[in-house]
């Protein structure tokens, strides 16, 4: 006899433990939060599928930052570095074939954008995006520049901690997450009310990545590791749904 | 010692800032890479079912477009099948992604989605939806990205039979999630973050 697993519905999201939509020193967030309270539903069909994003989609150097906008010979400039880890589910397993899309200021801290003025300077050899798809067991990895710091209009002076901004695509759109990753060490990670929109300090360390220096490539790059939890979906031997779906 | 539940924590979510466009849509952000930005296209060929467009704004509490916002959908096609690698209920439409995912444009903020009208689509416990689609909104200043979902204004059955639109606490409030049809196969859908016309937006 073989057990039929079926699957249910997304785990709710811990709003106690993601960021609220109104954090007022994060001053933008004011007049862009939603007031009247979110329409709570188990996920539907709608929320458990998903587009599929094939590794045949994924360029050779789509996932390396020093070189994918570089001109042939050239690279771009400052501290080389890996970054990997793995995309997970909130049960612990491994989501395969996730589409991480991610993006960066350059080593000064400027982004490559018609909108940017701060005065650092754009580097010809850095686009700031890449991607890639999670393997089998999730794991994926890229290689860029470590990212500056930048300041940005909120406060007088408010800097934004060095960050790399990742998109993530899992298996439902009830997944879908975007989110940035800091540096371990980063003293400007305590100052930023970005980061103060997070409720504790443990939400604010799942988003530091470690350095890593199993994963150093001597003489070449450093290494940080940044693991990426994603909402999970139940799973039951127990039949909880009418027939037809 | 009591055992232990070892479940993870979800990723905290942080702003998607204002340069979303360079990973997301790097083409329209200027940065020529990829051969085309992901989402822009939904269909790849002759499509089944009824082509519409859907164009809209998204405004904050001030009634000011958001300019550096992105929204994607994600929809069945015209049978009510889905795209999905765990679609099992039959062979969805081979020319249709059903993902599209559209800049506010940099001026106006107006957002503009080339698909089709979405077929519909069983809740969990077997009764029919009304037609309609997933979005997905973040932008600067949004903490966390907002949910939410396009009804159509010329679907007043499937509308008043649905699970979820007939459980809404403050039926005013239901139109905020109707597409306004305004031509053959052109439909409005505006967003307001805030204010008296406040959008339903989803905890689901
Ligand atoms: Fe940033």
């Amino acid at each position: 006899m073989s057990l039929i697993k079926q699957t249910g519905g997304y785990v709710p999201r811990d709003r106690n433990w993601q960021p609220d939509a109104l954090t007022p020193a994060y001053k933008t967030s004011i007049k862009r939060s939603p007031q009247a309270a979110l329409l709570s539903f188990p996920t539907t069909l709608s929320e458990e599928s998903s587009p599929v994003f094939g590794h045949k989609l994924i360029g050779e150097l789509d996932n390396d930052l020093i070189l994918n906008h570089a001109q042939t010979g050239e690279s771009a400039i400052g501290p080389r570095i890996i970054v990997h880890g793995r995309v997970l589910d909130e049960m612990g397993r491994g989501v395969p074939g996730a589409l991480l899309e991610f993006w960066q200021a350059n080593a000064g801290g400027r982004y490559r954008h018609q909108k940017e003025s701060y005065l650092a300077a754009l580097d010809p050899n850095f686009g700031g995006c890449g991607r890639t798809i999670t393997a089998g067991d999730g794991s994926y990895e890229l290689r860029t520049i470590q990212p500056g710091p930048y300041p940005w209009p909120n406060g007088m002076n408010d800097w934004r901690p060095a960050h790399i901004h990742f998109s993530i695509f899992g298996h439902g759109f009830a997944q879908r997450l975007i989110t940035q990753m800091y540096f371990e060490g980063d003293p400007h990670i305590k100052l930023c009310p970005i980061v103060d929109a997070l409720k504790s300090q443990k939400a604010v360390d799942a988003l530091t990545a470690l350095l890593d220096m199993h994963r150093t490539v001597p003489m070449d790059s450093r290494a940080f590791k940044f693991d990426i939890v994603l909402r999970g979906q139940r799973q039951t031997y127990f039949e909880n749904r009418k027939e037809g779906l | 010692m009591i055992q232990k539940l070892d479940y993870l924590q979800e990723s905290p979510s942080q702003t998607a800032g204002p340069y979303v466009h360079i990973g997301c849509m790097p083409n329209f952000a200027g940065i020529d890479i990829y051969g085309g930005d992901l989402g822009a296209q939904m269909k790849t060929g002759a499509v089944q079912g009824q082509e519409i467009t859907i164009n809209g704004v998204i405004y904050d509490g001030t009634n000011t477009p958001l300019r550096d916002v992105m929204i994607e959908i994600w929809q069945p096609d015209a049978a009510g099948l889905f795209p999905s690698a765990n679609e099992t209920r039959g062979t969805p439409d081979p020319n249709f992604t059903g993902w599209g995912r559209a800049p506010g444009n940099m001026e106006t903020g107006e957002f503009m989605f080339d698909t089709v009208k979405p077929g519909a689509v069983p809740y969990p416990d077997g009764r029919m939806q009304a037609p309609h689609i997933t979005a997905w909104i973040v932008a600067r200043g949004i903490n966390i990205g907002l949910h939410t979902r396009i009804y159509f204004d010329d679907e007043d059955q499937a509308n008043a039979a649905d699970p979820i639109l007939s459980r809404i606490e403050f039926p005013s409030r239901i139109p905020t999630l109707l597409a306004k049809k305004t031509g053959e196969g052109a439909y409005r859908f505006d967003i307001y973050l805030q204010g008296p016309n406040e959008t339903i937006f989803f905890d689901i």
